[in-house]
C-alpha cells in the first residue's frame, strides 16, 4: 500500500490500462487475447534486451552490443540444436554464447579500457560477420521450444492465456524482469550495483570492488541477451535468418531509457512497443486502414525515435554510465 | 606529413598535455605524469611517434593471420586465397576497376564517420544517409530525364548530398534539441531508410513497374558515369579530393578548429564561445552530405544504374571500420578504403575460383575492426607511450 501512495500516477495508469484491457476482453475475447498475446510475443526479446541494458548501465557500462549479442545467441542456439538435434543443448549453447559475448564487452571495456560505445559497435559488426560466414542454409531443429500452461495462473482470464501459456523463455523473461527489479532495489547486490553505476569512486572508497562487480554484471547480463536471441530462433520461430535480431537490441536500449533504467518500467515500455505493433498489424489485417506493409514494419523504429525524444530530459541516466573507472584516478 | 590524429601522437610521452576526455562533470583529474618515463629512443621511439600508422598496420596483419586460421579451418589454403583475392583486385583490369568503384563510396563514408568522431559523435548512420542519397539521385535523374545529361548528373548529385545531409540532420537535431543519443537515432534512421526505400521502389511512387523485380527507374543513358578512359570511375578523384579538403578543413580552418575543440572538451569549448550545438549540426550535416554523395556515385557509376534493395550493401558499416582504421584521420581513410575496397571487390572471385564464401571478407573486416579498436595491442608494444583511444561513451548519459 505504501507503494501505491508513493507511485500514484503509475498505479493509476496501471489500473486504467488493466481496466481498459479487460473491457476490450469482454467486448471481444478472441481478438483481445490474440492481440495481447502477439504484443507479448513481440515484447519478449525487448524485455530481455532491456534487462541486459539495465544490468550493464546500472553498473556504469553502456551496452550498444545487445544487438550483436542477441544475434550470436540466436545463431549459437539454433545451430547447436541443429547439430545435436537437442533443443535443450540449443538453449544452453545460446545462453553460453551470450556469456562469452558479455564477457568480451566486460573485459574489453572494464579491464582493457576500450571505449564502451566503440566496443558495442565492434560486437555488432563482428556478430554480423561471424554469423553470416558460418551460416548454413537448410539446417533444421527437431522442434521449437514448446508452449506450456502454468498451472492455476494460466486459468486467469486474459492474463493467463497471454502471459502464462507461452514457451519457457517468454516465461523466464517475465520472471527475470520482476526478479531483477527486486534484486536491484532490495538486495545488497542491487545497492552496490547502483552505487557503482552512480559514483564508482565513492563506492570504491566504501570498499566495493568496482571492477569485479562491473565484470560480473556485464558478463551475466550477456546470458539474457543470448537467451533473447535463442527466443528468436527457437521459440518465436524455429529457424535462423541472417540479421534476424533486426534492430531489436537497439529497440531494447530505447526501452531501457524510456523505462528510466528500472526493470518493471522497462517491462511496461516493452509491452507498449509490442502492443503498438500488434495494433498496427491488427488494423491492417482487418482492412480498417490501408497502410503499406513496409510502414507497419517501420513502426517500432519510428516509435523509438518519438519515445526517445519524448523521454529525454524526463529521465536521468546512472551518473557514471559510459565512464571507465580507474582505481585511484 | 603531420597528422591531425585525435590524440596528439607527437606528444605521446607526455600525457599531461592530453585533453581530458569529454567526461560529464564527474571530476576526473588528469594527473600529470611528466617525466615519469623518458621518451623512448631508437627503433621503439620511431614506432611510438608513428603509432597512428603502426597500430592499424599491425591490426590488419593480425586480422589476416586470424583470418588465415579461419580459412584453413574451412579446408582452404589461406595464402592462396589471399593471393587470389588481391591478384584479382589489383592486377586484373576488371578487378582494379571494381576496386576503385568500391573505394569511391568507402572513402566518402569513412569521412562521414571520421568527421563526427572529431566532435565526439559516433555516426553509425552512414548506411541510411548513403541510401537516402542513392534514392535521391535515382529520383532526380529520372524526373529530369529529358534535360541535358550533364545537368542531370549535377542535379542528381546535389539532391543526393542534400538528402543525405537531411537524413543525418534528423539525428543531429534530435541530439541537440532532445538529447537523443546519436548512436540509437542513426541506427533507427538506417532501418527507417531501408523500409521507406523498399516501399518507394517496391510498388511506391519511384518504382519501375515494367521490371519483374522491385527497382527504381534506370538512370538515363547519357547521365551514367562510365569510367573515365574506361579505367577510372569519376567518383574516385572527387572522393580523393574531398578527403584532402576535409583534412585541410579540420586542420587549417576556423570551423575545423571549432569542431576539434568541441570534440576534445566541450566545456572548454563552451567557455571559449564555441557552441556544441552548432558543431553537432555542422558535423552531422557534412557527414550526411558525404555519405549521400557516396550514394549518388553508387547509383550513377555502377551497374545496373538503378536503385534496388541491397545495392548499398554494408558500405555504411564498412565506413566505421575505415574511420577507426584511419584513426579518425581524413587522409588515412584513403589507404583504409583502398584495402576494404579491394577486399570487397575480390570477394566474388574467392567464391568463383576457390569456393570460399564471400562472407569471409565480412569476417576479415570484423576482425580488423576488433584488432584496431582493442587498445591492448598498442599497450603491449608501447606500454605507457600508447596514445589514448577515442572517448565517446562519456556522452551517453548526458
Amino acid at each position: 500500500m505504501q507503494w501505491v501512495q508513493h507511485n500514484k500516477i503509475w498505479a493509476g495508469a496501471a489500473a486504467l490500462i488493466l481496466i481498459g484491457a479487460y473491457a476490450f476482453y469482454f467486448v471481444n475475447s478472441n481478438i483481445a487475447v490474440s492481440m495481447f498475446s502477439y504484443a507479448w510475443f513481440l515484447a519478449v526479446p525487448l524485455v530481455l534486451g532491456a534487462m541486459v541494458g539495465v544490468m550493464g548501465e546500472r553498473s556504469g557500462v553502456v551496452n550498444i552490443g545487445i544487438e550483436g549479442q542477441m544475434l550470436v545467441g540466436a545463431f549459437a542456439g539454433f545451430f547447436a540444436a541443429a547439430a545435436t538435434q537437442s533443443v535443450v543443448i540449443g538453449v544452453i549453447a545460446g545462453a553460453l554464447s551470450g556469456i562469452a559475448m558479455g564477457a568480451f564487452l566486460a573485459f574489453s571495456t572494464v579491464v582493457g579500457q576500450l571505449d564502451q560505445i566503440i566496443a558495442g559497435v565492434v560486437i555488432n559488426i563482428v556478430a554480423t560477420g561471424i554469423t553470416s560466414f558460418y551460416f548454413e542454409s537448410g539446417k533444421t531443429i527437431p522442434r521449437g521450444l514448446p508452449n506450456f500452461d502454468v498451472p492455476l495462473l494460466s486459468d486467469i482470464p486474459l492474463i493467463g492465456p497471454v502471459f502464462f501459456s507461452d514457451g519457457p523463455i517468454a516465461l523466464f523473461a517475465l520472471i527475470i524482469a520482476f526478479t531483477l527489479h527486486f534484486m536491484l532495489f532490495k538486495t545488497r547486490w542491487g545497492l552496490r550495483t547502483r552505487a557503482v553505476g552512480e559514483y564508482p569512486s565513492a563506492a570504491d572508497t566504501a570498499g566495493i570492488n568496482v571492477v569485479a562487480l562491473r565484470l560480473f554484471n556485464v558478463t551475466v547480463a550477456g546470458t539474457l541477451a543470448g537467451l533473447a536471441g535463442t527466443y528468436l530462433s527457437m521459440e518465436a520461430t524455429s529457424t535462423f535468418e541472417r540479421n534476424m535480431s533486426s534492430g531489436r537490441g537497439f529497440l531494447a536500449l530505447a526501452i531501457l531509457i524510456f523505462g528510466a533504467w528500472r526493470p518493471l518500467r522497462a517491462l511496461a515500455a516493452a509491452l507498449f512497443f509490442g502492443f503498438m505493433q500488434s495494433l498496427a498489424s491488427q488494423l491492417q489485417a482487418s482492412d480498417v486502414v490501408n497502410i503499406p506493409q513496409q510502414f507497419i514494419n517501420l513502426l517500432p523504429y519510428v516509435l523509438t525515435l518519438v519515445v526517445l525524444a519524448a523521454a529525454a530530459g524526463r529521465v536521468r541516466a546512472p551518473g557514471a554510465v559510459g565512464q571507465p573507472f580507474v582505481k585511484g584516478d | 606529413m603531420a597528422d591531425p590524429d585525435l590524440p596528439p601522437a607527437k606528444d605521446a610521452p607526455a600525457p599531461a598535455t592530453e585533453p581530458a576526455p569529454t567526461d560529464t562533470g564527474a571530476a576526473v583529474p588528469v594527473v600529470a605524469e611528466r617525466g615519469a618515463t623518458p621518451p623512448p629512443t631508437g627503433v621503439l621511439g620511431i614506432l611510438v611517434r608513428h603509432q597512428a600508422i603502426v597500430v592499424p598496420i599491425l591490426a590488419v596483419v593480425l586480422a589476416f593471420a586470424i583470418g588465415a586460421i579461419l580459412i584453413r579451418a574451412q579446408g582452404f589454403n589461406p595464402t592462396y586465397a589471399y593471393e587470389v583475392l588481391f591478384t584479382h583486385s589489383f592486377a586484373t583490369e576488371s578487378g582494379l576497376l571494381a576496386t576503385m568503384q568500391k573505394t569511391t563510396p568507402l572513402i566518402l563514408v569513412g569521412l562521414a564517420v571520421a568527421i563526427p568522431l572529431k566532435v565526439g559523435l559516433f555516426n553509425i548512420g552512414g548506411q541510411g544517409q548513403l541510401m537516402a542519397g542513392g534514392i535521391g539521385a535515382a529520383w532526380a535523374s529520372y524526373a529530369l530525364r529529358d534535360l541535358p545529361a550533364a545537368l542531370i548528373v549535377v542535379v542528381a548529385v546535389v539532391v543526393a548530398v542534400l538528402l543525405g545531409a537531411m537524413w543525418a540532420s534528423i539525428a543531429a537535431l534530435l541530439k541537440t534539441t532532445r538529447g537523443v543519443h546519436e548512436v540509437i537515432s542513426t541506427i533507427m534512421l538506417n532501418s527507417i531508410a531501408v523500409g521507406l526505400i523498399d516501399w518507394l521502389v517496391n510498388g511506391g511512387p519511384l518504382s519501375d513497374k515494367g521490371q519483374p523485380f522491385p527497382t527504381s527507374h534506370a538512370v538515363p543513358e547519357g547521365a551514367r558515369l562510365l569510367p573515365f578512359l574506361k579505367l577510372i570511375p569519376w567518383g574516385l578523384p572527387v572522393a580523393l579530393l574531398l578527403s584532402v579538403v576535409v583534412a585541410w578543413m579540420l586542420k587549417r580552418t576556423t570551423l575545423g578548429f571549432e569542431l576539434q575543440t568541441v570534440g576534445r572538451n566541450k566545456f572548454a569549448a563552451g567557455y571559449a564561445g564555441i557552441g556544441t550545438t552548432k558543431a553537432t549540426l555542422v558535423a552531422m550535416a557534412l557527414s550526411g552530405g558525404l555519405a549521400g554523395l557516396a550514394g549518388a556515385f553508387e547509383l550513377l557509376q555502377i551497374e545496373p544504374y538503378r536503385y534496388q534493395n541491397g545495392i548499398a550493401g554494408s558500405l555504411g558499416f564498412d565506413g566505421i571500420t575505415i574511420a577507426l582504421l584511419a584513426r579518425g584521420n581524413p587522409l588515412g581513410t584513403i589507404p583504409a578504403a583502398v584495402l576494404v575496397g579491394a577486399m570487397r571487390a575480390g570477394a566474388p572471385t574467392l567464391q568463383f575460383q576457390l569456393g570460399i564464401r564471400p562472407e569471409v571478407v565480412d569476417v576479415l573486416l570484423a576482425i580488423t575492426l576488433l584488432m584496431v579498436s582493442l587498445p591492448v595491442i598498442a599497450k603491449l608494444i608501447f606500454r605507457r607511450h600508447a596514445t589514448k583511444q577515442t572517448q565517446l561513451a562519456g556522452s551517453w548519459g548526458a
